[in-house]
């Protein structure tokens, strides 16, 4: 009963405001799209379509898990700790101070033969080098050889910037606290005299990172020449251009020192050390047999609780020795696999109830 | 309303106090009055130029930040960045700063451009010329220079400059007619009035020489109020003072029509006009959605507070140790050192709250806004909701409540207009209880129907006669229909021999169709001319009857009156109102006869209306004239005393008889009602019309079924009894059924089912709404609350504008909160459609009033159906979809980063890199579910239409109650564990390394914590996509390019990313990270594992409920997606049956005998292979599951 307020011309042929050309206007557009009418295709997940998938998923994941788990088997690995915390250990008598150089030994034995190429890593525990001060504690211009840069640091390096008023080059807390053990490999043969294993120390840091990432600062011939006006990192014993003597392999573009800056994901960690390259197909390239391990003791790790540990691996097209992927595999396949039967069961129980409901009237 | 209250302080506080007055004086043509008139306080006025706009090119920066960092989400982050700023955080400040950027720019462009628009329309508005009188002359201006109290003139078809009060017009008797159309959207012509007094001043000079001042209320937004008062000063005499009205008044915005020119006085001008101040902003309305969202985000924020907070604990827990708080490869500075613990811990805590602070995401705002917008164009665009008749389609106004369209649990409807067409037809009149039906009558003779109509005396007497004939001139003249000017000259429309071609302009339809019927009976009503009405008789004699008062219509009153003069000299005064409003004031005439006619017509379903009259002497008239003369030159409380006045003056009447009026239904009003029932809405029509009238409408339409019992909660039946008793009554009744009704919701319309119908009055309202006297308000309402939850449906008449109001603020609050919608079409629906939770508006007959305080606007009823069964269902399924998805997404992305913190010394190390951080939200996975939440379609249009038990699926924001939620979250968390501990297992103590040298082969090198992170992010980007993949129902190519394609961003992004030394960085961290990842075959079988394991569960929840619990929405899709099984497995069957059974389906019982059944079953799967043969059947098929699977599935078991 509005009587009170509105008149409305009924007759006067449309109102004024919307004459009957806005009113054609306002119409809408009859396309499929703004009608909400595009083609679709509308899948629905039910048991009947999701079955032959869980199926899929075993039947794929089963047969790659035991490959996986099968290749991850076939590596050989030995992993030798040289902490030294134990007083048992040689290498105890290098956890005090005191005593430098020292070199410790460690006999091992490797009861079968490692073929085709085998990794030499050393591995630290509890060793956090992805905490947020040390993973920015570096610079990276410095690193890609920046003159600039290199004679003036970040200021993320701090506090290992500088050093008597003179750059550090590399900065930063993750080139100061590289790791510097020297780790070499004797074969204990039947002759009296051990024989050295060759440990090739290129060909360990990506390639990228060696040519593209790291760059040696530019200037003469000389290396140190080019490194003139920044002092070493604290701890380290030689400055960057006395890495190795392979002008290839030294200055920022080490390897070791590529290998080592970029910073593990997680405490427990394990970088490449060096590469034992096979010789010949007829002889494997670790023999089974008595090794020894000399170690040059420069790096403590007692003081955090950590470990050190020398690992040997073989590889094969995935990687290191890895048993959790082929187990997962294996495991995630059988669940699906299962999951597939259950499902068929309910499908097959419940199936009919549920479409004779759909049916019936 | 706001508005007012705000001007009125800043009024008060900011002008000083004694500039503020409650009345403003204008010298008309700013002539200082004649000394000696009383002492006005000057006033200064804005100029007449409009804002609507709100920046200006200078403030647009600051103000439009300050508006943004007022809502409290953009604040939050705003805080973030600058603690970011401020302490050394994990993350840099860009990847807080650029999301927040863009968002804040986006927000930006929009609204500058439309204050653009705004400032554009503004100007052309501002700078359109204005005719003014200057010393006697006229002179172009623009408008904004316009004044107040300047004398201004208007030509027709231009719209006023400002509001005006109208001197004198060009014609003779100082009227004008007037659309306001851009005002209110009503198009009818409205006659206004001159001042009497100056209504002769017909030239610039003449009008020069007006002195007078005009004293009226201060600007307020109401547009039908205006009291005022007009003194002119003649050079002799005393100034003579008139009353103004609104009818003196001449609004901004409306147009002059069918008048020469005018000449008025500017009185509001710019922002203080009537019409700016409608400018107002509505009410914010917030949907439950968004209310959920709120808490939702609370929820968030309690979980990243607590999870800084652990870890910051945590963090000194294990820093205890001094070899892990600073080991010696990894010192800190001097600085750091010297740092308070305190200050150190706080910012810690602060650190992981930034490191943390992406669980609440940023871009969910935008994506929701822009969800929202863009959403609702799909309502405006829908062809089904366009209305060809009138040439409208519906109408957003707000798109805040989209979603909310698919939460309505009760609607308020309107009936006249909203129900009903509103398109009045005169049916019959009944004086003194002759029945005459216009349509049998031959050559203006009445001819009393033989059928049908019960005559008392079939052969009137003289004195009848009379009163025959005083009864139809009564509704000649009592009315405020115009005779519309028609100006073309070839159609001599209002000669008097054609004068049933007469057009007649009313503000109500109802008098139209009353003068327009009572013209067939023989009395044509000609013209309003000079104060006369006059009409045309039987006999083709024109009668002169001059119009004395106008004692208009209101609905508190529901009546209204006119004095009239006729030639003899007699005074009548006729009234014509609502039964119950004449009535009582009836002391002569065939009250009874009559009323019994009126109550047969109401149930009927028709509009009844009483005429009644009085014979005025001269005395008592000229004491009416005075009382009412009084009470229109009152500046206060005006309205009160009219109200007062006519309320002394229309009584002691003499009845004459009754009219009725059919109003149609509106075509599929009864459809749609059933429909929305169907939907477990409960739809209530709340009505001023009558008890009788309304009822008959709602059986009508369906609201009333056969089987209803009705319940009658009215003011005579509290007469009877008190009103304690009659509810506790009532109450007993309906609950004695109430435990089967909650028991067995689901079949709320089964047929063995009692369903009862309330039906209250408003007085009857009123008095339960009233609080008891002995202070323990409230009772009723709990117990009326209650009968009317065990109702279905709930009719209130008689109800008052505001009452409606009432009603719907009453379900409002109540206990469970429900949604509200209200939906009506006039001026008197407003305040409910201002009040429920949705307000909308039918674009009617009634003019725009609704539809322009509505959120949405439909041009008919039925379209409501559509727009709740499928835009509300869509809206809603969309926009939680969205939002459980942003906070999943969101659990997976920093959750990980959470564990992370227990492997890295709790040193706020981010997992991963900043470009990754900053984009995840705003680029890779923000697209898909944008364009999710504009297509998604679980089921399709026609389906949502047939079947509208669907809607009680996402009844009361099911799909964001607390388990939804929680389950959400857990899957994240879930997922977010999948993801960090698949890496973290496939890095930890062994070697991930992958064939990374290109120059020699064979060699394998490790990765490192970057790496990591890539990993563990690319897991995180496919699996968050493809889950939204598996929720997508409905794959456009749209969908498909925007998932597979951010998919593809990605990839492609992230070897951009680490395939470039970028320059302008400082690390290079991300240098060949991705690719080198890539090229590890580890790491591709990490990808696929982690992925499939993270999506296996939901996969299988989703499977499971399907399987074991589905919901009627569920049922459906299965029914329509299943016909390639089920044609397989029946079609041997269906091969034995004979093809001529197929066609009995459609109209096959509904039992459940076998061969029927597997014949629809087979139907069904032929129905979606091939679309359209009869809709109606494969619905009945997907349809019927929900509401008759128990005993379905009974029979099918047996079968």
């Amino acid at each position: 009963m509005a009587m009170n307020y509105n008149a409305k011309d009924e007759v006067d042929g449309g109102p004024p405001c919307a004459p009957g050309g806005t009113a054609k206007t306002r119409r809408p557009d009859n396309t499929a799209f703004k009608q909400q009418r595009l083609p679709a295709w509308q899948p629905i997940l039910t048991a009947g379509t999701v079955l032959p998938i869980f199926f899929i998923i075993g039947l794929i994941f089963i047969p790659i898990g035991i490959g996986i788990f099968v290749t991850s088997n076939n590596i050989r690995e030995i992993e030798i700790d040289y902490t030294g915390t134990e007083p048992s250990s040689p290498c105890n008598k290098c956890l005090s101070p005191d005593v430098t150089p020292c070199i410790c030994t460690i006999n091992f034995t490797l009861e079968k033969s490692f073929e085709g190429n085998v990794f030499m890593y050393y591995g630290l525990s509890n060793f956090y080098q992805n905490h947020r001060r040390y993973v920015k504690s570096r610079d990276d211009s410095q690193l890609n050889g920046d003159s600039s840069a290199l004679l003036n640091p970040s200021k993320e390096c701090e506090p290992y910037r500088r050093n008597e008023d003179k750059p550090i080059a590399p900065c930063g807390a993750i080139a100061n606290s590289m790791f510097n053990d020297t780790l070499e490999l004797f074969l204990i043969g039947n002759d009296s005299y051990p024989m050295p294993i060759a440990l090739k120390k290129r060909g360990i840091a990506w390639w990228t990172d060696k040519n593209v990432k790291f760059r040696n600062p530019p200037g003469g011939d000389n290396l140190e020449e080019r490194f003139k006006g920044t002092t070493k990192p604290v701890n380290w014993l030689k400055p960057v251009y006395m890495l190795d003597s392979d002008p290839d392999n030294n200055g920022f573009i080490n390897e070791d020192f590529i290998v080592w800056m970029r910073t593990a994901a997680l405490p427990t960690f394990r970088k490449l050390y060096r590469l034992i390259e096979r010789k010949s197909d007829l002889h494997p390239t670790l023999p089974a047999g008595r090794y020894y391990l000399n170690i040059t003791y420069n790096y403590p790790v007692h003081y955090f609780d950590g470990r050190k540990r020398m690992i040997l691996s073989t590889i094969s097209w995935m990687g290191g020795k890895n048993p959790f992927l082929g187990i997962a595999y294996i495991a995630v396949g059988s669940i699906s696999f299962l999951l597939g039967v259950v499902l068929l069961v309910i499908n097959h129980k419940y199936r009919n109830s549920s479409n004779t409901a759909d049916i019936t009237i | 309303m706001d508005c007012s209250l705000v001007r009125t302080l800043v009024h008060r506080y900011c002008a000083g106090e004694e500039n503020w007055v409650d009345s403003r004086t204008i010298y008309v043509g700013h002539r200082e009055p004649p000394p000696g008139a009383e002492a006005y306080i000057p006033q200064r006025y804005p100029d007449n130029r409009i804002v609507s706009s709100k920046y200006t090119f200078w403030n647009f920066i600051p103000k439009n930040l300050f508006e943004q960092f007022r809502r409290i989400a953009n604040f939050y982050f705003l805080i973030i960045f600058l603690v970011q700023l401020i302490i050394d955080t994990p993350t840099s400040p860009v990847t807080s700063g650029l999301p927040l950027f863009f968002v804040i720019t986006v927000t930006a462009i929009k609204q500058g451009y439309e204050d653009w628009l705004r400032h554009k329309a503004d100007n052309a508005m501002n700078q359109c010329p204005v005719h003014f009188i200057q010393h006697g002359k006229l002179v172009r201006k623009q408008s904004r220079k316009l004044r107040v109290g300047d004398i201004v003139m208007v030509k027709e078809d231009e719209t006023f400059p400002c509001d005006l009060i109208f001197l004198s017009s060009n014609r003779g008797d100082g009227t004008c007619h007037v659309t306001t159309a851009s005002l209110d959207g009503e198009s009818s012509h409205k006659t206004h009035y001159a001042v009497q007094d100056t209504k002769g001043f017909h030239t610039e000079e003449d009008i020069d020489g007006l002195h007078a001042t005009i004293e009226c209320e201060q600007p307020q937004p109401d547009l039908y109020k205006f009291v005022g008062r007009i003194n002119v000063y003649s050079d002799l005499n005393d100034p003579v003072v008139r009353p103004l009205g609104s009818e003196n008044l001449l609004l901004r915005g409306a147009t002059l029509k069918n008048t020469e020119k005018i000449f008025g006085v500017a009185i509001y001008t710019g922002m203080e006009t009537k019409m700016a101040l409608n400018y107002q902003s509505k009410s914010q309305k917030r949907s439950a959605v968004e209310k959920s969202m709120n808490v939702f985000l609370i929820v968030y924020l309690c979980i990243l507070i607590s999870k800084a907070l652990i870890n910051t604990v945590l963090k000194y827990v294990w820093q205890s140790e001094p070899f892990r708080d600073e080991p010696w490869y990894n010192q800190k500075t001097e600085s750091e050192r010297q740092r308070n613990l305190f200050l150190k811990a706080f910012t810690d805590f602060l650190a992981f709250m930034v490191l943390f602070n992406y669980i609440i995401p940023v871009s969910m705002y935008v994506t929701v806004e822009m969800q929202k917008f863009l959403g609702s164009y799909f309502i405006t665009w829908d062809e089904d909701m366009f209305d060809e008749e009138t040439g409208e389609g519906p109408l957003v106004n707000t798109s805040d409540l989209n979603e909310e369209l698919g939460q309505v649990e009760y609607i308020f409807t309107d009936k006249t207009g909203t129900l009903t067409e509103n398109n009045m037809e005169f049916k019959e009149c009944c004086i003194e209880g002759h029945v005459y039906v216009p349509h049998v009558i031959c050559n203006g003779q009445v001819l009393p129907d033989a059928s049908g109509i019960d005559m008392i005396d079939s052969s009137p007497s003289v004195s009848g006669r009379e009163r025959e004939e005083l009864f139809f001139r009564a509704l000649c003249l009592c009315h405020t229909v115009q005779v519309k000017d028609d100006d073309n000259p070839d159609g001599p429309r209002k000669s008097p021999d054609g004068g049933k071609s007469c057009v007649y302009i009313s503000s109500s339809p109802d008098e139209v169709a009353l003068v327009e019927g009572v013209q067939r009976l023989g009395f044509t009503y000609l013209r309003l001319k000079d104060n006369y009405m006059e009409i045309l008789n039987r006999d083709n004699g024109v009668e002169r009857f001059e119009l004395l008062e106008i004692l208009s219509f209101d609905s508190v009153r529901r009546r209204m009156s006119v004095i009239v003069k006729s030639a003899e000299g007699d005074i009548y005064l006729f009234c014509k109102g609502a039964d119950s409003s004449i009535f009582p004031r009836v002391i002569e005439g065939k009250v009874d006869q009559i009323r019994a006619r009126v109550e047969r017509n109401a149930v009927e379903g028709l509009r009844t209306l009483c005429v009644a009259y009085k014979r005025l002497i001269p005395e008592e008239y000229e004491g009416i004239c005075q009382l009412l003369q009084a009470a229109k030159v009152a500046l206060q409380d005006r309205e009160k005393k009219l109200a007062e006045a006519y309320e002394q003056i229309e009584k002691d009447l003499i009845l004459l008889g009754a009219t009725a009026v059919e109003d149609r239904l509106q075509e599929k009003a009864a459809d749609t009602i059933e429909a929305l029932q169907k939907a477990g809405i409960k739809v209530w029509v709340l009505t001023g019309d009558k008890m009788e009238t309304a009822a008959a409408t709602c059986y009508a339409c369906k609201l009333f079924r056969r089987n209803t019992q009705l319940l009658e909660l009215t003011t005579k039946r509290i007469e009877e009894q008190s009103l304690h008793d009659v509810l506790f009554e009532l109450s007993k009744t309906v609950l004695r059924h109430s435990g089967s009704l909650t028991r067995d919701t689901f079949s709320g319309l089964s047929a063995d089912m009692q369903d009862y119908g309330l039906i209250i009055d408003g007085a009857a309202l009123s008095l339960i709404m009233k609080p008891r006297e002995d202070g323990s308000s409230g009772n009723y309402r709990e117990l009326f609350l209650e009968i009317c939850r065990s109702c279905s449906a709930v009719l209130c008449c008689r109800m008052a504008p505001l009452q409606k109001a009432q009603i719907v603020k009453l379900i409002k609050f109540s206990k469970e909160h429900p949604i509200t919608l209200a939906i009506g079409d006039g001026a008197n629906d407003v305040s409910m459609i201002l009040e429920a939770h949705v307000g909308i508006g039918v674009i009617g007959k009634e003019g725009r009033q609704a539809a322009r305080n509505s959120d949405y606007a439909i041009p008919k009823f039925k379209h409501l159906k559509k727009m709740l069964l499928v835009h509300g269902h869509f809206y809603y399924i969309r926009i939680s979809e969205l939002v459980q998805y942003f906070f999943y997404k969101n659990v997976c992305f920093i959750f990980p980063q959470f564990l992370y913190q227990f492997f890295c010394g709790f040193s706020q190390q981010t997992l991963y890199d900043t470009a990754y951080l900053t984009l995840y939200n705003i680029s890779f996975t923000s697209l898909p579910i944008l364009l999710y939440s504009l297509m998604e379609q679980h089921v399709s249009i026609d389906v949502l239409k047939r079947d509208p038990a669907l809607y009680r699926d996402i009844a009361k924001n099911a799909l964001l109650r607390w388990r939804v939620f929680i389950y959400w979250t857990l899957l994240g968390l879930f997922d977010a564990l999948v993801f960090f501990f698949g890496a973290y297992f496939m890095f930890e103590n062994t070697t991930v390394t992958s064939n990374g040298q290109i120059m020699t082969t064979n060699t394998h090198m490790i990765f490192g914590n970057w790496t990591f992170g890539t990993l563990v992010f690319t897991v995180m980007v496919f699996t968050v996509t493809l889950k939204l993949a598996l929720d997508t129902h409905y794959w456009t190519w749209i969908n498909h390019f925007v998932i597979w394609g951010s998919l593809l961003f990605y990839v492609v992004f992230s070897l951009l990313w680490g395939g470039v030394i970028w320059p302008f960085l400082n690390y290079q961290r991300m240098y060949y990270v991705f690719i080198q990842m890539l090229s590890s075959g580890p790491a591709w079988l990490a990808i696929v594992l982690l992925v499939t394991v993270s999506l296996l569960p939901d996969v299988l929840k989703k499977v499971l409920c399907r399987q074991l619990w589905p919901t009627a929405t569920e049922r459906v899709q299965n029914g329509c997606a299943q016909p390639w099984d089920q044609d397989s497995e029946f079609t041997p069957l269906a091969s034995l049956q004979s093809p001529g059974y197929q066609s009995t389906c459609p109209s096959a019982a509904w039992s459940g005998s076998r061969p029927q059944q597997v014949t629809l079953a087979v139907w069904k799967g032929k129905v979606s292979a091939e679309p359209p043969p009869a809709p109606g059947c494969s619905h009945r098929c997907c349809s019927s599951s929900p509401r008759h699977g128990c005993p379905g599935s009974l029979v099918g078991m047996l079968v």
